[in-house]
């Protein structure tokens, strides 16, 4: 299928999410657009994690719509009418179209092919870095498996796809620079590697969306800069478009195409680095103490 | 400890222990005075009578005070000796060898145990003993330990109620067995078919739930079952449970002194014991077919997304993984065995009453899979070997009448020291004997993973 | 209407009794996460110091004045009970308390089927009965075939009840002990950075749910006249299932669980079958989890990502 780039990917539409009294987001409305990095960022507790959860099935939105298209655009004239029909999706020959707000987690990664990582790594840290990555590859290998049936008793096409799903995860983890600790704990690892397996295993299941929380958080310099070029290299390859939460402002600065700044919840700007960076509300809600921090960031990044 | 002047180095190690015995023997004096002080009997009216037993009481206390006296003063030698076993780099290659051989020679000791046994008792009655009391019996918990160890070892799903599809599968053999004759060979898949069923129904209701709900549903699920079968006289006939259930066939040849009985066709000696010894292989068959597709599953996809489920519930839907129907598989998997051990241990004991399935079961069980280490099978047998065996060798030790007096029976006090004997290992080793984990596929080389980073599961 | 007003009578004292005990199951919970099976043996225990006490102070003191005795044996009840649960918590949970989750539920449950035993071993395996201590009853109703009464002893139940749970409310929320309770029960390690004897406070935990076991266990005795070793395991799980029900965690939640488990039970034996009450009990923990599963005053937990 001709993917043609920057057409839309997601949707978020008037999406609230209110816990008790407190409205962690309110009418927030934003779109994600194919093949880019699109980053999503704002101060602490501004509600960023909490559009990922939406997103990603984690929690029911409040109000709002969620949206996300595989495939031709011309699927999105469709929007209107698989809402009011109360569908989860849409399937034809030439893509689909997801209500993500109306799908269960798993299946938005299974189904809508959205993946995420956490804010706080969550690795199967009791399980070797390779069964992590095979892990990932749950859905693929158990229909392979003939849902363990014909997997048990050794059926040459099981065999074959857990060969393949090997081979994934060895490409993932070469991408990543892990290869040689494939057999170790996850919960061994570096606090940096960690990071980037977890970048890895989500990766491993195949998504059209990656959504990354804080993936640069607690990293060195130089870890920061192979994120960086590993995140390029995924939207290089063109087939997984990036939806980003960071706080590193030299890592959004410099690998985002697009930036959605959030504060208390509610959308104070969206646009490219550039005009987000020159942005007065932005400045003032979330860079605006020091101004001048940003032309140090402008400077650093070559802006 | 209390800290006490730290510039006067050693305080006297013998006045420290002295004080601590005393402490300790105080506090013995109130726990055991009231049930071992006293006791309350029958009198000839029918009115109880209270009776004072000092000697007993004092004694325990004694022993008590003089165990801690003895522990504190042993202290110091303790650290140290813990303190040299630190470094344990050559012990681990030690290990390897011995983990290496383990297994063979333990599989190897399981199949020529009753040649063993009959070389020393030779073919009499006396052998049935150590072949059905030792092997068989242990054998079942094995089963069922391997079995459970798919749920709460794998999966991380805390079963409380295991054995009611134990029980399941022991009523269905009976009840199929005796209402329609149907043979043992196609009534053990049934009964695994049945409990597993059961465990579906159960589970998909409850597996949704979070935390230790399922823990407390399926202790309800349990004693419900039990209750049932207590209760349902016209089908179960209650507490005094079902006797004379057909005995299993060796491939269609009855164990009996018939002329078309076993030993007759084989040109033996009528004895019980080939039955015995028949029962013995089959379930060792059954258990190491558990243990085999425990082996398998581990290696499948559903087998890792149940371990990744024990580490990382909320990971596992972040990767698409359907984890009701994960949990399902893990519940129905681990009923289904329990199921297969429950029609085997009725067609071996020719009797089952509810008595069989209290929480008591599923809480041996339980243990046996935490004592053994979670997810660990050689782990888990051992605990069997040791739990089981223990309690069993109890009835053994009539030799103690000699020192203890005539009175002395060491067969009341075989549940006590159970009861016991899982606090103290528990404290000895919380995360089991075998705590390590073998990864389920490697690139280079298979590392054990330490057990301080598994997770236990919160389901 | 008068069968149902007996039952009423009767269910309320049962339950008191299970609320007793589901207060201990609720608090250890509360504050260690951990179901605390050896409770229900901590019951039987202390129902047979009260035995023993009722024994010793009546045949060997002669102490004649039933108010009098019931009043002694309680309060030897609840302190030797209390001296045992705190050496429980000391030897089989303390060690493991920073271990991995299943380790004290094991030990819970070696230490449960250790008291059982001891107390066979050690009392034998009869039921043990005593005359009732109260010959008196109050006639309520009386339509000729039906009377409705209720007995001195579940008076004195209730009374009891009441009184302890009054004391206990002022306890855990009025003092500095209850305080400190709350904070372990939400975050041991911070409660220790700022204060709070995180040990100490476990300990008395403890010993408080043994003190109303305990007075349980005694309650037990006088109502039902009979006691055998294995009373613990049915009314501990009953009492176990009244605390989830009312929202584990939740102290008033154990009381109305264990109200309303003993309503279940005696309302279900007068109008359906004696035989299937303790199924009953427990099909509606079932449906309860499954519908409502923080309990009816538990908080619910929401699951942050
Ligand atoms: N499950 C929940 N229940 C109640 N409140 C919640 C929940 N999840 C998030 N919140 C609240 O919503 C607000 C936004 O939280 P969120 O985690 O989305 O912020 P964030 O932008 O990711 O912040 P940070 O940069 O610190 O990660 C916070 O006030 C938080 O306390
Ligand atoms: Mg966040």
């Amino acid at each position: 299928m001709a993917l043609a780039p920057h057409d839309v990917l997601l949707r978020v539409e008037h999406l609230t999410m209110r816990f008790g009294g407190l409205v962690a987001i309110h009418d927030l409305s934003f779109e994600a657009k194919r093949g880019v990095i699109t980053a999503l960022i704002g101060p602490n507790g501004a509600g960023k994690t909490t559009v990922f959860n939406c997103i990603t099935g984690f929690y029911k939105p409040s109000e709002g719509r969620i949206a996300l298209l595989h495939g031709d655009p011309v699927l999105w004239n469709e929007l209107d009418v698989v809402t009011a029909r109360g569908q989860r999706s849409l399937r034809r020959p030439e893509g689909a179209l997801f209500l993500l707000e109306r799908m269960p987690d798993f299946l938005v990664t299974e189904k809508a092919r959205v993946t995420r990582t956490f804010q706080n790594i969550r690795l199967f840290q009791g399980m070797s870095v390779l069964e992590n990555l095979l892990v990932a590859q749950h859905n693929m290998l158990m229909n392979a498996s003939g849902f363990t049936a014909l997997g048990i008793f050794g059926a040459p096409s099981y065999a074959r796809a857990q060969r393949e799903a090997i081979e994934r995860a060895v490409y993932w983890l070469e991408k990543i620079n892990l290869l040689d600790r494939a057999d170790d704990a996850a919960g061994e690892l570096p606090y940096g590697a960690q990071r980037r397996l977890e970048v890895a295993r989500a990766m491993c299941t195949d998504p059209v969306l990656l959504c990354l929380d804080e993936p640069a958080a607690g990293l060195n310099p130089r870890e920061s800069a192979d994120l960086n070029e590993l995140l390029l290299s995924i939207k290089k390859d063109g087939i997984t478009s990036i939806l980003l939460i960071e706080h590193d402002m030299s890592v959004v600065m410099q690998i985002s195409d697009h930036i959605v700044v959030l504060d208390h919840g509610i959308k104070i700007a969206d646009g490219t680095p550039e005009a987000v960076r020159n942005d007065p509300n932005v400045i003032a809600a979330y860079l605006g103490v020091e101004e001048d921090e940003v032309q140090n960031v402008a400077a650093k990044v070559g802006l | 400890m209390p800290a006490e002047a730290p510039d006067r180095a050693p305080p006297s190690l013998v006045g420290r222990a002295l004080k601590e015995a005393l402490v300790t023997g105080f506090l013995a004096f109130a726990l055991f005075l009231p049930l071992v002080g006293f006791v309350s009997v029958q009198s000839m009216t029918n009115t109880l009578l209270l009776e004072a037993r000092w000697e007993s009481l004092f004694s325990v206390v004694a022993l008590i005070a003089i165990a801690r006296f003895l522990y504190v003063l042993a202290g110091p030698w303790l650290e140290r000796r813990r303190a040299r076993a630190k470094p344990s780099a050559p012990a681990s290659n030690l290990r390897k060898v011995f983990s290496k051989f383990f297994t063979p020679f333990a599989l190897g000791f399981a199949v020529v145990y009753p040649i063993f046994v009959l070389a020393f008792t030779g073919i009499n009655p006396g052998a049935l003993k150590w072949i059905d009391n030792f092997g068989i019996q242990i054998l079942i918990y094995v089963m069922l330990g391997w079995g459970l160890n798919i749920v709460v070892g794998l999966a991380g799903l805390l079963d409380l109620g295991y054995v009611a599809f134990y029980a399941v599968g022991a009523y269905s053999y009976a009840l199929l067995s005796k209402e329609f004759g149907m043979s043992f060979w196609m009534l053990l898949p049934l009964s695994g078919i049945l409990a597993s069923f059961w465990g579906v129904l159960l589970g998909f209701p409850v597996l949704r739930l979070r935390g230790d709900y399922l823990a407390i549903v399926t202790l309800a699920f349990g004693e419900i079952i039990r209750l049932v079968l207590i209760n349902w006289v016209s089908l179960t006939n209650g507490y005094a449970g079902i006797s004379g259930i057909p005995r299993p066939t060796f491939f269609g040849i009855p164990f009996n002194a018939s002329d078309e009985g076993f030993a007759a066709i084989f040109g033996l000696e009528f004895s019980p014991l080939y039955r015995t010894i028949f029962l013995y292989y089959l379930i060792l068959a059954l258990a190491l077919f558990t243990a085999f597709i425990t082996i398998r599953l581990r290696r499948m996809p559903v087998g890792r997304a149940w371990e990744a489920l024990r580490e990382d519930e909320i990971a596992c839907r972040s990767l698409g993984i359907n984890t009701t129907n994960t949990k399902l598989t893990a519940f129905a998997m681990g009923a289904m065995l329990a199921g297969f051990a429950g029609s085997f241990f009725s067609a071996r004991q020719g009797f089952i009453s509810p008595e069989s399935f209290t929480f008591i079961e599923s809480a041996t069980i339980l243990s046996i899979v935490v004592l053994g280490g979670m997810g660990s099978q050689i782990g888990v047998a051992i605990a069997a070997i040791l739990l089981v065996g223990g309690t069993e060798i109890m009835r053994e030790l009539d030799f103690l009448k000699q020192i203890f007096g005539n009175d002395f029976e060491p067969i009341r006090y075989r549940m006590l020291l159970f009861g016991a004997a899982m606090v103290l290992i528990m404290i000895w080793k919380p995360r089991g004997l075998i705590s390590t984990r073998e990864p389920s596929i490697f690139l280079e080389e298979r590392k054990a993973i330490p057990a301080d980073l598994l997770k236990e599961g919160r389901g | 209407m008068e069968v149902f007003v007996q039952q009423l009578i009767n269910g309320l004292t049962l339950g008191s009794i299970y609320g007793l005990i589901a207060i201990g199951y609720t608090m250890v919970f509360g504050i260690l996460n951990m179901v605390n099976f050896a409770h229900s043996g901590v019951f039987m225990v202390s129902a047979f110091i009260a035995l023993n006490a009722l024994l010793l102070i009546t045949t060997w003191f002669g102490v004649s004045s039933m108010v009098m005795a019931l009043m002694i044996i309680m309060v030897i009840s609840m302190v030797l009970s209390a001296v045992l649960n705190w050496t429980i918590e000391r030897v089989a949970y303390r060690p493991l308390r920073k271990s991995f989750r299943l380790a004290p539920l094991i030990s819970s449950i070696g230490m449960s089927i250790f008291l059982t035993n001891f107390v066979q071993v050690t009392q034998g395996q009869r039921n043990k009965s005593i005359p009732p201590l109260f010959h008196k009853q109050i006639i309520l109703m009386d339509n000729g075939n039906y009377t409705v009464a209720v007995s001195y002893e579940q008076i004195t139940i209730w009374v009891v009840t009441i009184l302890l749970l009054g004391a206990f409310w002022f306890l855990v929320t009025k003092t500095s002990l209850g305080r400190a309770q709350r904070a372990c029960e939400q975050d041991q390690k911070m409660a220790s950075l700022v204060g709070v004897n995180v040990d100490r406070t476990i300990s008395i935990t403890f010993v408080i749910a043994a003190a109303l076991a305990a007075v349980a266990g005694s309650m037990y005795l006088m109502y039902y006249g009979v006691v055998s070793f294995s009373d613990g395991f049915v009314p501990g799980i009953k009492a176990f299932t009244a605390a989830v029900l009312g929202g584990i965690g939740s102290l008033p939640g154990a009381v109305i669980g264990g109200l309303i488990i003993g309503l279940i039970e005696t309302m279900w034996s007068a109008y359906f079958s004696i035989d299937y009450k303790d199924v009953a009990v427990f099909g509606v923990l079932a449906i309860v989890l499954i519908f409502l599963p923080q309990g009816i005053l538990g908080r619910p937990d929401v699951e942050k990502v």
